[in-house]
């Protein structure tokens, strides 16, 4: 059912990389995963994926945010996902996050970690038509 | 203290004698006191107002620190003055000045607040005086109050980071579970196995993270009753460099001890363990596949110097300064995947600092890192 559709997965943290590889490959989505920016523009050069879920906090503070960056600007089309748990870390709330702000972030949704994968689901199924 | 910042305070007086009010200014502008506890010299800024109004309107606009108010006033009654000075909770210390000095009087207005009650006539000697009695009260107070906040502001942090570090284990944890309770057949077995098993090393990852966190208060709090004895130090480094000795192995790293001058300490064995368990965990997690620690010792007189070098991923300048503070983790490409509780280090400076000594690092990115700890005995 979505085995033409291919997520791209990128976060530092490998369990949960791991879970929502599982989770998403159940529900018949092909899944590729990086575990950084820097490995996820590797896999960018040989793919292009149908959406991308990205950490925020990975090998530096706003790897996220550069990542869903440079996602954009090679594919427009595809729609980007953050997943954080930067109000743990830091306090910084991301639920009062302006349109604004979301535009500029370039992602389609922020996810507060912890998110549960049917809420991921539905926001997939939402953004690739 | 050495007295090495400068810091000025405002004096209102307010007082219907205006040849009262110039000299009182006179004596106050050159005025210095050197409040040794805190290191600050402090100067006067100093203003006059006639009327007990005059000055309430002038206090609500602008922030004095010190207050002289005369007695009697054409306007209002020191004492009203007082109260509604009180009353309103300024940041202020009030001191009555008075002609009509009496036991009674005095009394009533330190009542109603005042800090001090200068009588008139006074001497150049008496006003500074009592102007350095308040001046040292003020600011042992505002500092008191500071550290205060300040130390409720840390614990707040450290309880929310402590908050989201236990939670972070118990989410892996939980999705791996959630994930096994579906059992998917798009999943194979060793995959489940392989799931168990990270499940096992998230619980002991937060079972360290406990342990460490037990460190640290008992360490903080002082309460903890240290059980000193000799020490030999080789022995505490053995069983160290043994304990990590099975992730040294699977990864062909290779771990040295060189004792210099053999010799024991008068110390804690469970602090000295804990040092020595960190950094060379530390040596061994940081470091590169087929890589080397080195460990050395050297007692000399009362003290025992501890090295411990590695050949890892190194830190970056930017990152040495926060290494010690609690629950910091670099956070780089080298570090992905790397498990710890951000406690080791600052428990190994805490203790170090305990047994008089210190703990310093160098590094260099990509090279390796050498953490150097100095420790003197407990004698």
């Amino acid at each position: 059912m979505n085995s033409n559709i291919t997520v791209l997965l990128v976060d530092d943290d490998s369990d949960f990389l791991l879970q929502q590889r599982y989770e998403l490959e159940a529900e018949g989505y092909k899944v590729v995963t990086a575990e950084g920016r820097k490995k996820a523009k590797e896999v960018l050069k040989k793919l292009k994926p149908d959406i991308a879920i990205i950490d925020l906090m990975m090998e530096a503070p706003d790897a996220g945010f550069v990542l869903s960056y440079e996602i954009k600007k090679r594919y427009p089309n595809t729609p980007v996902i953050m997943v954080t748990a930067v109000t743990g870390k830091t306090g910084i709330e991301f639920s009062s996050i302006t349109d604004d702000e979301k535009h500029w972030i370039k992602a389609d949704t922020i996810f507060t970690k912890p998110v549960r994968t049917e809420q991921l689901l539905k926001e997939i199924k939402r953004l690739v038509k | 203290m050495k007295i090495s910042n400068e810091e000025r305070l405002k004096v209102l007086i307010v007082d219907d004698e205006e040849g009262m009010c110039l000299g009182a200014k006179r004596i106050i502008r050159d005025f210095t006191v050197d409040v040794n506890d805190l290191g600050v010299k402090v100067l006067f800024d100093v203003r006059s107002v006639l009327k007990g109004k005059e000055f309430l309107d002038l206090i609500e606009k602008e922030k004095f620190d010190i207050a002289l108010i005369d007695y009697k006033l054409p306007d209002f009654s020191g004492l009203d003055l007082l109260e509604l000075v009180t009353k309103k909770g300024y940041d202020m210390i009030p001191m009555m000045i008075t002609a009509y000095a009496t036991f009674e009087a005095a009394v009533q207005a330190t009542k109603l607040g005042a800090y001090d009650f200068i009588a008139k006539p006074f001497t150049p000697d008496e006003l500074r005086s009592s102007l350095r009695k308040a001046t040292v009260h003020l600011l042992l107070a505002r500092h008191a109050r500071k550290s205060e906040e300040e130390r409720r502001k840390l614990r707040f942090q450290f309880i929310s980071v402590l908050s989201h570090e236990l939670k972070a284990p118990l989410a892996a944890i939980e999705g791996y579970l959630n994930i096994l309770q579906k059992r998917y057949d798009t999943i194979s077995k060793e995959d489940y196995d392989m799931m168990l098993g990270r499940s096992i090393v998230r619980l002991e990852g937060m079972r360290k993270l406990i342990f460490d966190l037990l460190d640290v208060t008992r360490i903080e709090s002082g309460d903890k009753k240290r059980n000193l004895e000799e020490v030999k130090v080789e022995d505490v480094t053995r069983s160290a460099i043994e304990a990590a000795g099975f992730e040294a192995k699977n990864r062909n790293i290779q771990i040295n001890l060189d004792v210099k001058n053999p010799g024991t300490m008068r110390a804690d064995r469970g602090e000295i363990e804990i040092i020595m368990n960190n950094l060379i965990t530390n040596a061994v997690k940081y470091n590169k596949d087929n890589g080397r620690v080195d460990v050395s010792l050297d007692h000399m007189d009362k003290k025992v110097r501890i090295s411990v070098s590695d050949t890892g991923i190194g830190l970056e300048q930017e990152d040495i300064g926060r290494l010690f503070e609690e629950f910091v983790r670099i956070k780089n490409e080298h570090t992905i995947g790397i498990l710890g509780s951000g406690l080791g280090l600052s428990t190994v400076k805490k203790l170090a600092k305990l047994y008089g000594g210190d703990v310093t690092v160098q590094s260099t990115p990509d090279v390796g890192s050498r953490f150097d700890v100095e420790l003197s005995s407990m004698d």
